[in-house]
């Protein structure tokens, strides 16, 4: 059969397909020319920082390079008993170095984060070091301090041989390694980010909710009122965008605050005592509020673009067919705005799972979200690797909601305008 | 088949908008059963607003609605059991073809043996057996528009609504639509009320049309009647070609009379004329003169052409005859041996029967 296919030709005998590869080659250079400074900007404005986030977040290079030599003997030592010789003398050339470089200090703060201990007997090590003698260093530094004899340290020192850690991704979900190099939580009372974790799925889960219910009527209307009246709701709607984030939430902050209008409104009609007014900020509800409000928009828009879409002879078909009013919407109005449900649904709580202004000033304690603590690592700690990977658990966090989104919903069926 | 002769009432019904104008001025109209009527009439005359008042979309501001002798402004529209067939469809895109036509017996909890009955009955009825699975978005227009026939049909309504249902068709399947829902009225027997503004539609489909201009019903009886005795000026324009003089009766009397124009006098059916000195508007059918008669005519005038313009199985001819420079001839094109050529003089005649003299325009 296909022998019986004819190449087609031009009139001037040039295949087809060649002839329309080279008339086409002209534009398809032109378009990437155009694309191509965008395309530079998103490398280097977004590839590059979350390759970079990633590096860091696994990155465990700084101690492997201050003991290379130690590692190196290490990779023969079973782990059981304590190490012999040639590694206590591969860590004292190690250590010299490192002391001749006032880098000590350093490997104490790395090697105390894997085990509590290290700073001190560092320290000592450090001093008696001067008065080391050649040979037989295992004895000269077990007497220095009595965990230097301890195999419990050295198995610390090993563990941080790998150029590469996941440590900070397990101290994100409240684990670490422990010193049999399982993978553990820590404490119950020491156990902060999983709380964190689940505080910010629950508040941008909810928040998307009280979005949805509040922007379907809304977006209903301005899809079906006359265009004099939906355009000035729409103004309405669009209306807190050209206001300043911060702003936005300061107003939260003057509305909500115990002596705020909000709870004299309350006082006045007699919902609560004036003595007894309630905590509507620095808390949970402040930041339910606020970022419901902030976010309305993103998830009006797509429902209004997608309802703008639906002809309204369909609510008539449905009526006219037999269907009450409630059965025409549920089975003929609900369905086709499903697309811009999911867009909406999507957008707002990809937003809320990283919103970090609006909680961090009305969120009290309890209303904070996973990325006031990033924040909190990269401004205060200074532990950017931690923050890294914090961040980094959050972006596979949405990138798995976009992933079963696709699969329940499809990525083809989304409608953002 | 017909048994109610006011199966659908519309009693004195005026609707209004705004309060200010009168989109449906006392409509009074009496749709028998299994009945096709058709209202007919330029855009903004108010046929839709009918029909979305009969559907149960718009309430009538003023009179009431009788279905099958109940009073119905009160009822909401999916009770009222009346089938529609919308301007654009209106199919559910987010449903199959079968789905579609499951929607009317569901909501009236039809059983499913039953309902997939009803819906291959349906189907077959527009010949789309086998296309149930499809989605809209797949058919054709011309399918989607017999599934929203067949969607119309499939609960056995009494009465179905069909508003410009073939106007986003190309010509030729918009005719052979019309044939299709003709066959399929009357193979059933259905009331259908069906709202366009193509009078070749109308003409095609309906037992009977209601021509609607201005708010109101100008004339309402069979497609052969509304095109050989229009009872007005407007629907003698608005329905088919129209030759049409401008005059003064001179003179009436046994049936005739004699209207006077700029320059000559012609003989003409008195219809809305009533005595001497009334202005009139004089209509004549294009196929109605003839050149050249070989019978005898009592209005026999020399008019000279000035077009002609072929037209396959007719041609047109445009004479200048008695003051009106816009008279138009057809002449079926195997008549070969008149003497049709520009600017020949030539002798037109026509009987005074079909030359009707209406209100003034």
């Amino acid at each position: 059969m296909s022998s019986e296919i004819k190449q087609i030709l031009t009139t001037d005998g040039i295949p087809l397909e060649v002839s329309l590869k080279k008339a086409e080659r002209k534009n398809k250079i032109k378009a990437f020319l155009l694309v191509a400074p965008l395309l530079l900007f998103l490398i280097i404005t977004y590839v590059f920082p979350i390759g970079d986030m990633l590096f860091r977040s696994v990155d465990d290079k700084m101690v492997t390079q201050m003991l290379p030599k130690t590692f190196k003997a290490m990779e023969n030592w079973d782990g059981q008993e304590l190490p012999d010789e040639e590694v206590f003398a591969a860590f004292h050339e190690d250590f010299i170095k490192l002391v001749e470089d006032k880098r000590e200090g350093k490997l104490s703060t790395q090697l105390n984060y894997t085990k509590n201990g290290f700073k001190s007997i560092i320290k000592k090590l450090r001093r008696a070091s001067k008065k080391f003698e050649e040979g037989n260093y295992k004895e000269q530094i077990m007497s220095v301090h009595k965990r230097w004899a301890d195999v419990e340290y050295w198995r610390a020192i090993q563990r941080r041989a790998p150029e590469f850690t996941a440590q900070k991704y397990l101290k994100g979900m409240d684990m670490y390694v422990n010193e049999e190099g399982k993978i553990v939580s820590v404490e119950e009372d020491r156990r902060i980010h999983r709380v964190l974790w689940l505080r910010t799925l629950e508040i941008a889960f909810f928040v998307t909710v009280f979005c949805f219910l509040m922007a379907y009527p809304i977006a209903h209307l301005l899809a079906t009122l006359p265009m004099k009246y939906s355009n000035l709701l729409m103004i309405c709607v669009l209306l807190p965008f050209w206001t300043s984030l911060l702003v936005r939430t300061a107003s939260w902050m003057i509305l909500l605050q115990q002596q705020g209008i909000v709870n004299d409104f309350f006082v006045g009609i007699g919902l609560v005592a004036d003595d007894n007014r309630p905590e509507m900020m620095y808390n949970k509800t402040g930041s339910y509020v606020a970022m419901t409000q902030i976010l309305l928009p993103f998830m009006v828009l797509p429902l209004y673009s997608v309802m703008k879409t639906i002809s309204p002879s369909l609510m008539r078909a449905g009526k006219s067919l037999g269907g009450t009013p409630f059965v025409a919407f549920w089975k003929v109005y609900f369905p086709l705005t499903i697309p811009g449900i999911g867009a909406g649904c999507l957008l707002v709580f990809i937003l809320a799972i990283g919103y970090y202004i609006t909680p961090a000033l009305v969120g009290g304690a309890s209303g904070t979200l996973i990325s006031n603590q990033i924040a909190f690592h990269m401004k205060s700690t200074l532990d950017w690797s931690f923050a890294s990977a914090m961040g980094l658990m959050l972006l596979s966090g949405v990138l798995v909601i976009y992933w079963l989104y696709n699969k329940i919903v499809g990525i083809d069926n989304i409608k953002l305008g | 088949m017909a048994s109610k002769k006011d199966f659908v009432k519309f009693d004195k019904v005026d609707k209004s908008y705004d309060g200010k104008v009168l989109v449906v001025k006392d409509l009074q109209l009496d749709i028998a059963e299994g009945e096709f009527i058709t209202m007919l009439g330029p855009s903004g005359s108010g046929k839709t607003t009918c029909l979305m008042m009969l559907a149960g979309f718009e309430t009538p501001t003023n009179g009431e609605i009788y279905l099958d002798g109940k009073a119905i402004s009160s009822i909401p529209p999916h009770k009222r059991g009346i089938g529609m067939v919308f301007q654009n469809y209106a199919l559910f895109p987010h449903m199959t073809v079968y789905e579609n036509l499951a929607f009317p017996l569901r909501v009236r909890k039809i059983p499913k043996d039953e309902a997939d009955k009803k819906i291959d009955k349906a189907l077959s009825m527009v010949s789309l057996q086998g296309f149930a699975a499809r989605m809209p978005g797949q058919l054709s227009g011309g399918q989607q528009q017999r599934v929203a026939v067949a969607r119309s049909l499939v609960f056995d309504p009494q009465l179905v609504l069909m508003d410009e249902p073939l106007g986003a068709l190309d010509k030729n399947l918009r005719e052979s639509m019309q044939y299709e829902i003709k066959h399929i009225h009357e193979s059933i027997g259905v009331t259908v009320v069906y709202v366009t503004h193509d009078q070749s539609e109308a003409l095609t489909m309906s037992n009977r049309i209601a021509v609607f201009n201005d708010g109101k019903v100008q004339q309402l009886s069979s497609p052969d009647e509304l095109y050989e005795k229009p009872v007005n000026s407007f629907v003698a324009e608005f329905i088919g070609e129209n030759n049409t003089f401008g005059g003064e009766v001179s003179d009436i009397s046994g049936g005739k009379c004699k209207v006077k124009l700029a320059n000559a006098e012609i003989l003409a059916n008195p219809i809305s004329v009533k005595g001497k000195g009334e202005r009139t508007t004089v209509s004549l059918r294009p196929e109605r003169a003839l050149i050249n008669p070989s019978t005898k005519m009592d209005n026999l005038h020399k008019g000279k052409i000035e077009e002609v313009i072929y037209h396959g199985d007719h041609t047109r001819v445009r004479i200048n005859l008695l003051g009106n420079p816009e008279f138009i001839l057809k002449v079926p094109n195997s008549s070969s041996n008149l003497d049709i050529k520009l600017g020949n003089e030539i002798n037109i005649g026509w009987n005074s029967d079909d030359a009707r003299a209406l209100d003034p325009k």
